[in-house]
C-alpha cells in the first residue's frame, strides 16, 4: 500500500498530468490517421521529451504507445484500412460490421475491448510486480547476456519466412552500433578516419531514419486514397455491456496479450494470432470469424491492448527492450542516467508503480475521449496522405536536428531513411536492425564482463538462471529448424504434387532403384527408348 | 506462372536480388576491411578484443545474407528490378528537399524556412489550393511555436537574426 501512496505522489504534479493527457489524445489521433502510426511520432519526439524529468517524458511516449492502438482500431472498422500495423486483425471482423450497418457497435465493442486489455494487464502487473523485484536481482552480466541474446533470437525467428534476411538485418544493426571508439582498449572500429564516425553511430538518428523519414518517403511518392466515411449516430456505451457477455475471451485474449508482451521480440501479432484462434475454436458460432463476429473483434483488441504494458517488463526489470518501441523508450532512461534493470526494481520501485499507474489513468482517460469525441475524430482520416509526408518530414527535421545541431546526423538520418523505404518497397523488417543495435551493445559489455569471471566457457552457464535461458535459446533454435526442414517438406511437396511418397532424397533413390529392377519399369524404359530413337531418327 | 518456390516467397519479387546482392557485396568488403579498421589487442581475450563483435556482426550478415541470396528463387536481374531500382532513386529527391531545409535553418531561421519549405513542398506534391497553402502555411507556424518556443528543443539561432535590433533579435533566437 505505501508502494502504491509513493507512486501516486510521483504522479500527483501538473506537468505528469499534462503529459498524460497530451499522450492519449496525441496517441489516439496519431493511431487514428493511416500511415503515421506510434513508431513515427515516438521517434519524432523522442529528443523533445530529453529535456523533461524521465516520469514526465515516459509517461507522453507510454501514452502514445498505449493509445495508438485505440485509433488505430478507427480506420480499420470504418475504412477498412489499420490506423497501425497491429490493428490489421481489427479489420477482419470490424469492417464487415460496418458493412452491414454497426459501425457504431463495432467502434464501442472495440474500445470496450481494447480497455479491458489494458486495465487487466496493468492490474496484473501491479500484481506482478513484487515478483519481478525478487527475480530481477537474480540476473548478472550472465543472464543479462543470455536475455539479450534469446531476444535477439525471438526477434529473427518471429519474422516466418524472412528469418535470413531478418537475421542478416539484425546482425547489420550489432556492426553499427560497433561503429566508433571502442571505450575499452580506446581503439577505432570502422571510422575509415572521419570524426563524425568517431562517436559512432547514434541510435536516435538510425531510429528517426528508418521510421519516420522513410515512412514520409514512402507517403511522398504514393497516390492520395478517396476515403468514402460512413456517418455515426447514437451513443458508444452499447459495446461495454455486450463486453460483460463475453468475458472468457476478453479474459484469455488479455492473458495471451500479457504473456506474449513479457517475451521481448515476439509482441501484439502473436498475441493477437493466439487470441483469435482460440476464440475462434472455442465459439459456438466460429463461422462468422471474418464476418464480423463480436469475438473475434473482442479477441483481436484485448490482446493488442494488452501488450503495452507488459512490453515494459524485460525493459524495466532487466533493461532488455523486446521490440522497436521499447528501444526507443530505453534511451529517455539513459539520458537521464535512470538505468533500467534489477537496481531499478529495488531501488525504485515506485517509480515503476507509478509508470504502470499512469498506464491506468491514461486507458480511463482514452476511453472517456473516443466515447464522446469519436465523431469528430474520424475527420483525421481525410488528411490526404502526400500532405501527411510533408507533414513528417518537417517534424523529423526536429527529431534529428535537435538532437546535436548537427547537419551530418541528418545526412545519415536521410540514408537511413532511404534504407528504411527500401525495405518497405520490399516488405522487409526493419525493426531487427534496431534492436540488432540496442541489444548488441548490451550483448558486448555483458559478455566482457561475464566472461571475465568465468575460466571455462561452461561456466557461462553453471547458474540457474543462465541455464534455464540457454535451454529456453536451444529449444527455441531447434523449434525453429523443425519449422524451416517442415516448410521444407510442405514446398517440395507441393512442387512433386504429391503428399503421399517421402520427399527426402534417400527416398529418391531408393525409388529410383526399385523402378530400374522392377518389369513394369524395364517396359517404360524400352517404351521410351522407342519413342527416343524414332524422334532422333526424324533428324 | 510463378514456380511453387517463388509463389511461397514472403514479398514482393522485384527489386529483391538486387537488395540481397547489395548486402552480401557491402558485407563482404566490410570484411575484407575488418583487419584495417579494427584493432587486435596482444595479451587479451578473445571476448575482449575490440576486433570480436565486429567480426561478429560482418561474419553473421555475410553469412546469412549469403543463405538469403541463395535461397531466392530468382537467379537474373530481370527489368521490374531495374524499374524498382529507378524507384528507390526517386526518392533522392525528397532526402534533397530535406538536406536543403536542414542547411538553410541555421543560416535563415527555423521559422522562416519552415514557413517557406512546408508551402512548397505541399505546392510540388499537388496541393495547389490556396486553402492547403494556408493550412501548410498553419502547420508550419505551429511546429515552430510548439517546438522552439514551448518545448524549448534545441535549435540554434540563425545567422540572420544577429542583424535584427536588440530586444527582438534576443526573442527571435530564443523562440523562432
Amino acid at each position: 500500500m505505501d508502494l502504491i501512496l509513493s507512486a501516486i505522489d510521483i504522479l500527483m504534479r501538473w506537468d505528469v498530468a499534462l503529459a498524460l493527457l497530451a499522450g492519449s489524445v496525441g496517441g489516439v489521433l496519431i493511431g487514428a490517421i493511416p500511415g503515421v502510426g506510434p513508431a513515427v511520432a515516438i521517434a519524432i519526439l523522442l529528443p523533445a521529451t530529453f529535456s523533461m524529468d524521465p516520469i514526465v517524458g515516459l509517461t507522453v511516449l507510454l501514452g502514445i504507445y498505449g493509445s495508438s492502438m485505440y485509433g488505430g482500431s478507427i480506420p480499420a472498422i470504418l475504412i477498412n484500412t489499420p490506423g497501425t500495423a497491429v490493428n490489421a486483425l481489427t479489420t477482419y471482423d470490424g469492417y464487415p460490421m460496418t458493412a452491414r450497418g454497426e459501425p457504431r457497435r463495432a467502434l464501442s465493442l472495440a474500445y470496450s475491448a481494447s480497455f479491458f486489455g489494458g486495465i487487466f494487464s496493468v492490474i496484473c502487473l501491479i500484481l506482478f510486480a513484487p515478483v519481478l523485484a525478487k527475480i530481477a536481482p537474480m540476473f548478472g552480466s550472465r543472464e543479462i547476456f543470455m536475455a539479450a541474446l534469446l531476444g535477439l533470437i525471438l526477434v529473427v525467428v518471429a519474422h516466418r519466412g524472412q528469418a535470413l534476411i531478418a537475421g542478416t538485418l539484425a546482425c547489420f544493426g550489432i556492426f553499427l552500433q560497433t561503429i566508433g571508439l571502442e571505450p575499452v582498449k580506446y581503439t577505432q572500429r570502422y571510422t575509415f578516419g572521419q570524426d563524425f564516425l568517431g562517436g559512432g553511430i547514434n541510435l536516435i538518428v538510425v531510429v528517426l531514419g528508418l521510421f519516420a523519414i522513410s515512412q514520409a518517403f514512402v507517403l511522398l511518392t504514393d497516390e492520395d486514397e478517396k476515403v468514402r466515411m460512413t456517418r455515426l449516430r447514437g451513443g458508444m456505451f452499447q459495446g461495454l455491456r455486450e463486453l460483460v457477455r463475453h468475458p472468457r475471451v476478453a479474459g484469455v485474449s488479455a492473458t495471451f496479450g500479457v504473456l506474449m508482451g513479457m517475451i521481448p521480440g515476439v509482441g501484439e501479432f502473436t498475441a493477437q494470432f493466439m487470441s483469435y484462434t482460440y476464440a475462434q475454436k472455442t465459439s459456438k458460432r466460429p463461422q462468422d470469424f471474418g464476418n464480423g463476429s463480436s469475438e473475434g473483434l473482442i479477441a483481436a483488441e484485448t490482446a493488442n491492448n494488452a501488450v503495452p504494458a507488459a512490453a515494459m517488463v524485460p525493459l524495466l526489470a532487466l533493461g532488455i527492450p523486446g521490440e522497436a518501441l521499447t528501444a526507443m523508450m530505453l534511451s529517455v532512461f539513459y539520458v537521464h542516467n535512470v538505468v533500467p534493470g534489477p537496481g531499478l526494481f529495488q531501488n525504485d520501485m515506485d517509480f515503476v508503480v507509478a509508470l504502470y499507474l499512469a498506464l491506468l489513468v491514461l486507458n480511463v482517460l482514452v476511453l472517456l475521449f473516443l466515447l464522446f469525441a469519436t465523431r469528430s475524430l474520424i475527420q483525421v482520416v481525410r488528411i490526404p496522405n502526400r500532405f501527411l509526408g510533408v507533414c513528417i518530414l518537417t517534424l523529423s527535421f526536429v527529431g534529428v536536428y535537435s538532437l546535436r545541431n548537427s547537419a551530418t546526423d541528418c545526412v545519415m538520418a536521410a540514408a537511413f531513411g532511404i534504407l528504411g523505404y527500401i525495405l518497405k518497397r520490399l516488405s522487409l523488417p526493419s525493426v531487427p536492425i534496431i534492436l540488432g543495435m540496442v541489444l548488441g551493445g548490451i550483448m558486448e559489455v555483458k559478455l566482457r564482463a561475464g566472461m571475465a569471471r568465468v575460466k571455462e566457457p561452461f561456466d557461462f552457464i553453471d547458474r540457474p538462471v543462465a541455464f534455464i535461458l540457454f535451454c529456453i535459446i536451444i529449444i527455441v533454435l531447434a523449434v525453429h529448424i523443425l519449422r524451416v526442414l517442415k516448410d521444407r517438406k510442405e514446398l517440395k511437396e507441393a512442387e512433386w504434387q504429391t503428399n503421399r511418397a517421402s520427399t527426402s532424397f534417400g527416398s529418391l533413390m531408393w525409388r529410383r532403384r526399385n523402378s530400374f529392377l522392377k518389369d513394369h519399369g524395364k517396359k517404360v524404359r524400352a517404351r521410351h527408348s522407342k519413342l527416343l530413337r524414332r524422334l532422333t531418327d526424324l533428324f | 506462372m510463378p514456380s511453387e518456390r517463388e509463389r511461397r516467397f514472403v514479398g514482393p519479387r522485384r527489386g529483391q536480388l538486387v537488395f540481397a546482392l547489395v548486402m552480401v557485396g557491402v558485407a563482404l568488403l566490410l570484411l575484407v576491411l575488418i583487419t584495417e579498421q579494427t584493432t587486435w589487442v596482444q595479451k587479451t581475450k578473445l571476448f575482449a578484443q575490440p576486433r570480436f563483435w565486429p567480426a561478429v556482426a560482418i561474419g553473421g550478415m555475410v553469412l546469412l545474407g549469403g543463405l538469403h541470396l541463395y535461397k531466392l528463387p530468382w537467379r537474373r536481374v530481370s527489368r521490374y528490378d531495374l524499374w524498382e531500382v529507378k524507384r528507390w532513386g526517386q526518392v533522392f529527391e525528397f532526402a534533397g528537399w530535406f538536406m536543403g531545409y536542414v542547411l538553410l535553418v541555421p543560416i535563415i531561421g527555423y521559422l522562416p524556412v519552415t514557413l517557406v519549405f512546408v508551402p512548397l513542398l505541399s505546392w510540388r506534391m499537388g496541393y495547389r489550393s490556396p486553402f492547403m497553402l494556408w493550412i501548410s502555411a498553419g502547420f508550419a507556424v505551429a511546429v515552430v511555436v510548439l517546438f522552439k518556443a514551448l518545448l524549448s528543443v534545441k535549435i540554434p539561432g540563425a545567422l540572420i537574426y544577429e542583424y535584427l535590433p536588440g530586444s527582438l533579435r534576443s526573442f527571435f533566437i530564443l523562440y523562432l
